[in-house]
């Protein structure tokens, strides 16, 4: 019988603050991080608005106590910094002789340097200490060597799904027995390469984004990194945390459409949701509330909001995107999304949709637009669509409920 | 320190499809004879891509992609199989030659307007790409983390059959080279600074390893049949394991936990690339560990690059379906007496260390 | 406008790296998109990109594409309007 797998420690730093604490604080006072740019040089700096984590690089490695003799990359500071309140969160720090395993999300690696130095490293030798930090693995190993961790480590890029991604493979790895713990989730800064990337593909708003909005307009990028730690029955009686709520299904399906559309039907978005949902063993009556993907494109709202429509015939759940507050984290969102709801689930409130007025005439259901308090939530799920097609949902239920 | 437990599950090599700078595309002898380069990187001998892809599908494809594609297909049909039931790929830097293009406009930033080198810089597109040529919406992922790229997807490929969500599942690792990257990765040191012959690697005096690259695409699958070349009985990723010795230990547990003892070990693939610090690694761990072990050096054949194991695992694969070895591989005393175990290792920097286990 | 449509389809050949096909194959009429030469979004975005770096005329919104990438002949229409104006 595979080992039931529990929540026992949750790391988060975005635009919205700078641990768990801050960005529910920020929720809660419906205080969105999208704003102007403000740290990232960047010549689109005056046309777009992205969310931030409100720190310098300098400010950073500060917070993480380095010294920046190292080279060392902001998505790698971001992600050590989150990794770091997830392992001490669950007092990883005082347990010996456990198998952990660091399973990573990223697609930047360490782009936001080496975009900066790509001339040099072509024509001098002044900056070679950035090339080898340039690639998605750099950023997992800093992890790693920050906080002492030499177990199974692996990264996971599946572009907006990586994060989930990286949370569905540690549970599997630790329902084969293969680990005790794991650290898992992702980390994302922002980069000219990416910013010009999806400016690129026209799919950028310039003014804060309404996701399931008839007059949507496209995404905010964001930044951010966020990480669960996840613990076997096993494990967890070894070190006696207390269990903060359970991963109880997931689902990874391809929507195998185009390299950057979902189908008009959803298919993917389905397919992910109901491996998820069929895992969990939970009528779909059962689901409390959706942290939608949402992301304020034409296309994501519209695809996965009919798979939502398929998957919950005439009855569906609260669901909101909480992007206008943090921005699409795009290699982090599977991660920070899935402690927001998980957030959500442990005080019973359902985020608003920010940015909401006018429904898309295509659904007959529309995102909750006000903070709801006092909801009897059970059990929840987040959903992360990478480009591409890969469709990955996570769902988590309270512990002690059933 | 903690002994890592290692994977055991049942699985098998049903097919294989591998772009390689040898003569390894469908019908080809096997490696036989070794194919010269003498280059500055070994470039691997593309197949006709039309064969694998409509010309219109292939109209914004990177060569990255299309080699991918390829492989992929040449694998299904290898394996007797149209659908796969999930898609992994490994690689450890994607399309270099998008991400060269956009880094090289960024420059000038306004200037920056193509979305097509975006998408195909992104790592997950080449898994991506084959299941919407495949209309396959199964499991689909991407590890992108170096020597372990492929290893990751194997290990994966290994649980998913273990626990029962796939019987075939098509996985591979894929990387290129370009002059470009290889004119920055030069600086590291590492790498020689000259073209050389590959069949010189292990002669030439010139320092560095000989940069490579290709895509070898597998169907790992949880039922023996006519297609089958061997069982892949394990893969493991050690990280930081620390000195030659506690490598050597590790490797020799990994080989208990999957009923062997390092006597059973015919052959070890070796992760040799033709750098003297990265060698000696290599070469202390196994006389360590496998003293009565054939070591068979294979990286003059493919050059060096962070899914090489791919390579290798093909290499492998074929040996212990052929029961021979072909003459272009290298192998170092003593011959071995059978040819039922093979162990194959690689490591990079001595951070990351990969064994993978294939068996007759 | 001969002419244009005639560079046109060079440049779209190569903008979108058309590899088999050949000026003769492509009909001025036919759509481009859906049937026809069976472009997609990105397609589109590349002839925005083109429309940009070979003529300098910049579409704001990818939603206008529709109408003046429909055909060839649309598309050398559009660009010969706007070169009347600047």
């Amino acid at each position: 019988m595979p080992s039931r797998i529990f929540v026992t420690g949750l790391g988060f730093i975005s635009g919205l603050g700078s641990n768990v604490q801050e960005n529910l604080d920020s929720l809660l006072n419906l205080r969105s991080a999208v704003g102007p740019v403000r740290y990232i040089e960047t010549s689109l700096k005056d046309e777009l608005c992205v969310s931030e984590v409100q720190m310098t690089k300098e400010e950073l490695l500060a917070f993480a106590g380095l010294t920046g003799r190292e080279a060392c990359s902001r998505n790698s500071l971001l992600g050590m910094i989150a990794a770091r309140e997830a392992f001490l969160h669950a007092r990883l720090n005082e347990h010996q002789g456990l198998r952990i395993g660091l399973i990573s999300g990223t697609t930047v690696g360490g782009m936001d340097e080496c975009e900066k130095y790509y001339q040099d490293f072509l024509s001098n030798d002044s900056r070679n200490e950035f090339i080898d930090i340039y690639d998605c693995a750099d950023s997992t190993e800093k992890i790693a060597g920050y906080l002492g961790l030499k177990g199974f480590m692996t990264t996971i890029s599946t572009a907006c799904s990586s994060a989930a991604n990286s949370i569905m493979f540690a549970a599997r790895m630790m329902k084969a027995g293969k680990l005790d713990c794991a650290i898992a989730g992702g980390t994302e800064s922002l980069t000219k390469f990416h910013l010009n990337g999806f400016n690129a593909l026209k799919i950028l708003d310039k003014m804060p984004c309404r996701p399931f909005d008839a007059a949507r307009n496209g995404i905010n990028l964001g930044e951010g990194a966020a990480y669960l730690v996840l613990e076997t029955e096993e494990a967890k009686k070894k070190t006696g945390n207390k269990i903060i709520c359970e991963l109880t299904g997931y689902g990874n399906a391809c929507e195998a459409f185009h390299q950057t559309a979902s189908s008009p039907d959803g298919t993917g978005a389905y397919l992910a949701m109901k491996k998820a949902l069929d895992m969990s063993r939970e009528h779909p009556d059962n689901i409390g509330y959706i942290n939608a993907h949402g992301t304020g494109t034409d296309n994501n709202d519209l695809s996965e909001g009919r798979a939502i429509e398929t998957l919950f015939p005439g009855k569906v759940p609260y669901v909101s995107s909480t992007k206008p507050f943090t921005g699409h984290m795009t290699s982090a969102a599977g991660s920070a999304e899935a402690i927001i709801a998980i957030l959500a689930l442990l005080n019973g409130i359902i985020w608003p949709n920010l940015n909401f007025s006018s429904p898309m005439p295509e659904l007959n259901f529309k995102p909750v637009s006000e903070l709801i308090r006092g909801v009897d939530l059970n059990v929840v799920m987040t959903n992360s669509f990478g480009f591409g097609g890969n469709d990955s949902s996570l769902i988590f239920k309270k512990y002690g409920i059933y | 320190m903690t002994v890592p437990s290692f994977l055991k599950s049942m699985a098998y090599i049903n097919g294989i499809g591998i772009i390689s700078p040898q003569n390894t595309l469908p019908g080809q002898e096997f490696l036989e004879p070794a194919v010269e380069h003498t280059g500055d990187f070994l470039k691997a001998i593309e197949p006709v891509f039309k064969t694998y892809i409509e010309p219109i599908a292939a109209r914004r494809m990177s060569r990255l992609i299309k080699m991918g594609i390829s492989s992929a297909k040449i694998c299904l049909q290898d394996a007797g199989i149209s659908m796969p039931d999930a898609i992994i790929t490994g690689t450890g830097l994607g399309s270099v030659e998008d991400t060269e293009k956009i880094l090289s406009e960024l420059t000038v930033e306004g200037k920056f307007l193509n979305p097509t080198p975006f998408i195909q810089s992104t790592y997950n597109t080449i898994s991506s790409q084959i299941a919407i040529s495949l209309k396959c919406h199964e499991y689909n992922s991407t590890y992108v983390h170096r020597c372990f790229s492929l290893e990751s997807c194997l290990i994966d490929a290994l649980l998913q059959i273990s626990d029962g969500s796939a019987t075939n599942v098509l996985t591979g690792g894929i990387d290129e080279m370009t002059l470009n990257h290889l004119s920055i990765i030069r600086r590291l040191g590492i790498w020689k600074s000259e073209a050389i012959r590959n069949l010189d690697l292990w002669s030439c005096g010139i320092p560095g390893a000989m940069a490579g690259e290709g895509s070898a695409y597998f169907i790992i699958s949880g039922e023996k049949n006519e297609h089958t070349y061997a069982r892949l009985e394990a893969a493991e990723t050690l990280y930081k394991p620390g000195s030659t010795n506690e490598t050597a230990r590790l490797a020799a547990c990994f080989l208990d936990e999957n009923g062997l003892s390092c006597e059973d070990i015919d052959l070890v693939l070796m992760g040799n690339n033709g750098f003297e610090e990265h060698d000696s690694i290599c070469e202390d761990i196994v006389s360590r560990a496998l003293p009565d072990s054939s070591r068979v050096l294979y990286k003059h054949l493919s050059g060096e690059y962070h899914t090489v194991s791919g390579f290798a695992l093909f290499v492998a694969a074929n040996i212990l379906k052929k029961q021979s070895i072909p003459g272009s591989l290298i192998v170092n005393a003593p011959a071995p007496k059978k040819l039922d175990n093979i162990l194959i290792h690689n490591h990079y920097r001595n951070t990351d260390h990969s064994l993978i286990l294939v068996r007759k | 406008m001969d002419e244009l449509i005639d560079k046109l389809k060079k440049e779209v050949i190569a903008q979108l790296n058309l590899e088999d096909i050949s000026v003769d194959d492509i009909n001025p009429d036919s759509p481009l998109f859906g049937e026809g030469l069976g472009l997609d979004s990105i397609d589109a975005l590349e002839l925005i990109v083109l429309l940009e770096k070979n003529y300098g005329i910049k579409i704001e919104d990818p939603k206008d594409g529709k109408k003046i990438f429909y055909s060839i002949r649309t598309m050398a229409e559009f660009i010969s309007e706007h070169q009347k104006k600047a």
